[in-house]
């Protein structure tokens, strides 16, 4: 399952918040993506996640696959929300 | 026994063990591995083994210094533990060879990538990659890192130099002292050494090589020395000049509450420099009379962003409530030169000392500058606030910028906001022109303020961060002591009190010569500050004053110093 975002911390992707976006996706079994102007990392590397350098405004597109896939992206939109990330479009 | 000499510039003794702080040999070679998946096995008992270590780092981090602190070795906790960059090493050991190798390549590829963006946070991650790499490799190679977040007992750092990261890492109960190879008395490991008080020697140049790690040392802050190897006696000589000196500062503790005044009833105010609002309760703890010089840079560094006015209205409401009634001298941001803010890009410049620093940088960046305004007038119904603007060289700078005040001012009454009625603006004179066009400035200006570290380092034409021209740092020069009663002259002429924050306002030398010049206001480091308060009770203004005319017309800062000694020997 896949989910959009757009990205609205002023800082964009790149900043501490997005460390506490990783450290909240480790846990879950599945495999999770992090899909942004055609290239995809995996969201569970926070090297993957700031080499990107994704900045404010942007949409990005967040794929789960897996057992816990649907916890998984749960997870992803609540981060988002509390850590003033972005929200789902 | 080896002496080491250095520049005093803590005072005190301490008798402890080297710590030294340098860099361990990390080279390896690189290896063709025949068991491959034992290799891959001894990484991961190795990422695993890491990872316990940065955890109770983090730990003992978090209880020392707090959440944010302790921020930083989470990310390293994520960068160890990334499945990009472990993938990547296990592919390469399946190539056969070494973990050490393949951790260095695809580490190096990693810093190299992050290193490669233009963008200062990126940048700054890839320091965190090299920290973790470095970590994995000592681990690989069974090489004890030093850390210093954590010692047992204790010790003396000797280190190439000390910076504010290596600082907000050590841990500092156990600190009992610095000497380093460079620096001056404005580096910042001796404004740290001063503001924790403990001794400190700089500038030894070789300290590092000299002393072993974990040998017995002696080093004495006030004369600038380093003893390695100490005979017994000498060992017991110290311990008596260090309770000594315990002694003397528990008669400095009747000072605390003591007012400051000089032998013949002149009283002045002895006042403390702040970069910080928990930096307060040690300036009350040690008895000043007010804030001269609250440095707010410190609100705008280590930190990924501008700090917003709310932020930085707390911080000013703080330090307003606690001083009370005591007055608080707030310099605005003074930015550039050798203190740089990463997130504002700016540009690199030849000369930053020359630049485009403080209140130029401010009147060219309104929205930082009236952000900062904002937020003091805000918290200033809270307290006695002063303002002053930084590094001022020309009437017209001074304007502006007392003209952008206003105008904020205007704003916040508008919107029904509190202001106080009676906020004080001043200067910094720091830079010769106003020195010398000090009496323009007085008209218009509520107080000077002296900033003696740059009036120095501008008057001499000698960088204060070069220690080759270090000797002309001359606090006695007769220019520096002619442009010092230019400003307090000025000052005076037009009914403005005048006060210095620079290092010089806590000299036991230089205090007698600027009672005399009649100076208003002295702010040092809060440990100078009951020192200063005894010195001048025992000084006389009046007699002082015969003197100054010969002060003044002597030739060289060597023969103020001798003078000023002899003198005061005489009067003991």
């Amino acid at each position: 399952m896949e989910k959009t975002y757009k990205i609205t911390s002023s800082v964009g992707l790149h900043a501490r918040p997005s460390t506490v976006l990783v450290a909240g996706v480790t846990p879950f079994a599945s495999d999770i993506q992090l899909e942004y102007k055609g290239k995809t990392v995996n969201l569970k590397s926070i090297l993957g996640v700031m080499s990107l350098g994704v900045p404010t405004g942007e949409v990005v597109t967040i794929k789960a696959e897996g057992s816990d896939a649907e916890a998984a992206i749960a997870k992803v939109s609540e981060l988002m929300i509390s850590e003033g990330l972005g929200q789902e479009c | 026994m080896l002496e080491i000499k250095g520049i005093a510039v803590s005072n005190g003794i301490a008798i402890a063990n080297a710590y030294c702080l340098v860099e361990p040999d990390l080279t390896f070679d690189k290896l063709t591995i025949t068991d491959i998946e034992a290799e891959k096995l001894r990484f991961k008992e190795i990422v695993s083994k890491t990872k316990t270590e940065l955890e109770a780092i983090r730990e003992a981090a978090e209880k020392k210094f707090g959440h944010d602190k302790a921020e930083i070795f989470s990310a390293h906790l994520l960068v160890l533990q990334d499945p990009e960059m472990l993938n990547a090493i296990d592919i390469q050991i399946s190539e056969g060879v070494n973990a050490e190798f393949a951790l260095q390549e695809t580490s190096s590829m990693f810093i190299e990538l992050f290193e490669s963006m233009d963008n200062e946070y990126m940048q700054e991650r890839a320091a965190d990659i090299r920290d973790v790499a470095k970590r994995l490799l000592a681990n690989l190679l069974g090489i004890e890192l030093p850390d210093y977040s954590r010692l047992s007992k204790d010790v003396i750092i000797v280190a190439d130099d000390l910076t504010p990261s290596m600082t907000a890492q050590l841990d500092k109960t156990h600190v009992k002292g610095f000497v380093t190879n460079i620096g001056g008395r404005t580096s910042h490991s001796a404004i740290l050494a001063r503001t924790m008080e403990i001794p400190a020697v700089v500038g030894t140049k070789l300290a590092t090589t000299d002393i072993p790690h974990g040998a017995k040392i002696i080093i004495d802050g006030t004369k600038g020395t380093v003893l390695l190897d100490a005979t017994e006696e000498i060992v017991a000589e110290y311990l008596l000049a260090q309770e000594e000196q315990a002694a003397e500062s528990a008669m400095f503790q009747q000072f605390v509450t003591a007012e400051s005044i000089s032998a013949d009833g002149h009283h002045v105010e002895l006042a403390g420099n702040i970069g910080k609002p928990e930096d307060v309760d040690n300036i009350l703890a040690n008895g000043g009379d007010g804030i001269g010089l609250f440095r707010t840079e410190f609100l705008y560094m280590d930190r990924q962003e501008l700090p917003s006015e709310e932020e930085q209205f707390t911080a000013y409401k703080t330090v307003l409530e606690k001083m009370g009634q005591k007055p608080t001298v707030v310099r605005t941001l003074d930015i550039g030169g050798d203190k740089e803010l990463p997130y504002l890009k700016l540009e690199p410049e030849m000369n930053p000392f020359l630049g485009h620093r403080a209140i130029r940088l401010c009147l060219e960046q309104q929205d930082i500058f009236r952000t900062q305004l904002r937020a003091l007038l805000r918290a200033s119904v809270y307290g006695n606030l002063k303002i002053m603007f930084p590094m001022i060289a020309t009437l017209d700078e001074f304007r502006k910028a007392k003209a952008l005040l206003e105008e904020e001012k205007e704003k916040l009454f508008s919107e029904g906001i509190e202001v106080s009625s009676d906020i004080e603006i001043g200067m910094m004179v720091e830079i010769p022109s106003a020195a010398l066009i000090a009496d323009l400035f007085a008209k218009e200006a509520d107080f000077l303020s002296i900033g003696t570290n740059d009036l120095i380092q501008y008057t001499l034409a000698a960088d204060r961060m070069n220690e080759k021209v270090s000797y002309l740092y001359q606090p006695f020069h007769p220019a520096i002591l002619r442009l010092v009663k230019m400003a307090i002259d000025a000052g005076h002429a037009n009914g403005k009190w005048v006060g210095m924050c620079g290092e010089m306002a806590g000299d036991e030398i230089a205090i007698p010569i600027l009672l005399a010049l009649g100076l208003d206001e002295f702010s040092m480091s809060a440990s100078s500050i009951l020192r200063a308060r005894a010195h001048i009770s025992d000084l006389s203004k009046v007699e002082l004053m015969q003197h100054l005319d010969k002060i003044l017309s002597l030739s060289t800062s060597m023969e103020v110093e001798q003078y000023m000694k002899k003198l005061l020997n005489t009067n003991n």
